[in-house]
């Protein structure tokens, strides 16, 4: 079909998440069309990421600057910690801003089955930021799989030793959820976390 | 709970088959190897688990046809799907009223008990068979049975491995998985508990019919699973390694099942009594889960009408009538059925 290059960049765009062959050959099309207003931004867009894509070595963010943008944040509230697997969790609790504090990204979670242990986690550097004191509040942000809440088990375990509050996000129903769809371990866990009214 | 209808696609020897039940027995005629089981199975599919003859998804792939199978039900306006595609065909995927769902889901919509031929020996084999008939009753009544199950599993799946590593495991993450266990092991014993409890009353509140009635108990093989579960788990760490698995636990639950009347254990029965004894407690079973669900499980009997003499088979069909449960029966003669009368839906299978 194309040239060796158009080829190389739709093979290499089929393997991001969510895109496949068939939308990666859509992708480079209109990539192509668009040359001026699509292909140069996102070059320069992809260069700047590139150059400057950092781990931030305080809480495990990925960002273009080390601390990170949240770390450095001085509006942020550094008494209270959100633990959370992965970036993307960090990024879907952050949209909208709803936790004033600071983030701790682990980078993932514990799994027997997958060979992932407590050391290949970022927890020594999550403890390390307790122990430095200045801390009231850990809240762990774990998924409701078996693997995340193992973890948050594990994290509560871990932290158990200092004057702190530990929290974990609730389970239940969702906001404009209808309890006619939802399935029995949801209610059952909603039922469980009621609370008093007012 | 009935099916009103069910439609197979390249499911085992049925390359396409629709049945629109309008009775409450459905009894399934033909020949040996005709494929009536087969139907049975593809009903005991509608539920989680690995159907009535726990067999591999793949297997059930008709062969010469597009490479996956498809089963379709119509259960009170909802439909429900499952199969495989020919890209996977050891996954198996579920679909409620045309949204992808979990297979552990499927246990809030449709409740499916069976007794097939291989259950004869039931009493006699490994608790392992015992322990996924008594869990098959369980979900019935607490849909949610199946979810804890699993989790359970997963966890302890976890902890086994952690423990046959070769450097010493973290204390704290079998402390986490050990909690995590602990907490599916108490909703599955409650459940558990709560149906043997339930299902001796209904047994000893029913008259004394034709079939032996049982004597039912939960009993735990491997010592009392009394008290803390996740303090004994951690106590036997160093047990469990050595052994290889986790040692204590509701996996290592059992059903105890005594002939009432003989007091004889139930293994100890003829083959007869013992067929008789099931017939009992799934009987039970389904007033139980009529009285409280409000609809009785579907029943699926293989080759069981052949094995009774007439006048048995006529009690049998007249108490299955006052469950009210939609009963998928086969036989290899429609006259096997003749005592059912006009609330039976005679299929041939297998003329066509």
């Amino acid at each position: 079909m194309a040239s060796q290059e158009i080829d190389a960049l739709a093979q290499a765009l089929s393997k991001l998440p969510g895109l496949g062959p068939r939308s990666a050959r859509r992708v480079v099309l209109h990539l192509m069309k668009k040359r001026e207003s699509v292909l140069m931004p996102l070059l320069r867009a992809l260069e700047q990421v590139e150059q400057r894509l950092v781990v931030c070595s305080t809480c495990g963010n990925i960002d273009t600057g080390n601390p990170c943008g949240i770390c450095v944040d001085p509006r942020r509230d550094i008494r209270s910690i959100c633990v959370v697997e992965d970036v993307s969790d960090l990024w879907a609790l952050d949209r909208s801003r709803l936790f004033p504090g600071k983030y701790h990204v682990l980078g993932g979670r514990l799994s027997a089955l997958d060979g992932v242990r407590p050391e290949d986690l970022n927890i020594e550097g999550l403890v390390a930021r307790v122990a430095a004191g200045g801390v009231d509040e850990v809240v762990l942000a774990m998924n409701a799989t078996l693997e995340g809440q193992t973890t948050a088990h594990y994290l509560a375990e871990r932290l158990e030793q200092f004057p702190i509050r530990l929290t974990q996000l609730a389970h239940g129903v969702p906001v404009g959820g209808e309890l006619d769809y939802l399935d029995d371990g949801t209610l059952a866990q909603a039922l469980r976390a009621r609370r008093p009214v007012g | 709970m009935v099916l009103s209808r069910l439609s197979l696609n390249d499911f085992r020897n049925h390359a396409a088959l629709e049945i629109r039940p309008n009775a409450q027995f459905i009894a399934l005629h033909g020949s040996n190897g005709a494929g009536k089981t087969n139907i049975l199975e593809a009903v005991s599919l509608l539920v989680p688990g690995r159907g009535l003859r726990r067999a591999a998804m793949s297997d059930m792939v008709r062969a010469g046809g597009g490479g996956g199978f498809a089963i379709v039900a119509e259960v009170s306006g909802n439909v429900i799907g499952t199969g495989v595609s020919a890209q996977q065909p050891e996954r198996r995927k579920v679909r409620v009223n045309e949204s992808n769902a979990s297979i552990n889901s499927l246990a809030e919509w449709l409740s499916v008990i069976w007794l097939t031929p291989a259950m004869d020996r039931l009493f006699a084999d490994g608790s392992a068979a015992r322990r996924r008939f008594l869990d098959r009753l369980v979900l019935a009544l607490s849909p949610q049975h199946a979810r804890h199950s699993s989790r359970y599993e997963k966890a302890m799946q976890q902890r086994n491995k952690l423990l046959s590593g070769t450097v010493p495991a973290d204390p704290l993450w079998l402390d986490a998985l050990e909690q995590q266990m602990a907490d599916s092991a108490h909703a599955i014993q409650a459940a558990r508990t709560g149906l043997v409890d339930a299902l001796r009353d209904q047994l000893q509140s029913a008259p004394s019919g034709p079939f032996a009635v049982p004597l039912i108990s939960l009993v735990d093989k491997a010592g009392p699973a009394e008290g803390d579960l996740a303090m004994i788990w951690r106590k036997g760490r160093n047990r469990d390694a050595a052994a290889g698995r986790t040692l204590c636990g509701p996996h290592r639950a059992d059903l105890d099942v005594i002939h009432k009347d003989s007091g004889q254990m139930a293994e100890q029965c003829s083959t007869g009594e013992q067929k008789a004894l099931l017939l009992s407690l799934i009987l039970a079973h389904a007033a139980l889960v009529s009285a409280q669900r409000q609809a009785p499980p579907i029943l699926l009997l293989d080759e069981v009408a052949a094995h009774l003499d007439p006048s048995r088979r006529a009690a049998l069909f007249a108490l299955l009538a006052e469950t009210g449960a939609q009963v998928w029966m086969t036989g290899t003669e429609p006259e096997l059925f003749n005592g059912i009368g006009p609330s039976a839906q005679l299929l041939p299978v297998g003329q066509n």
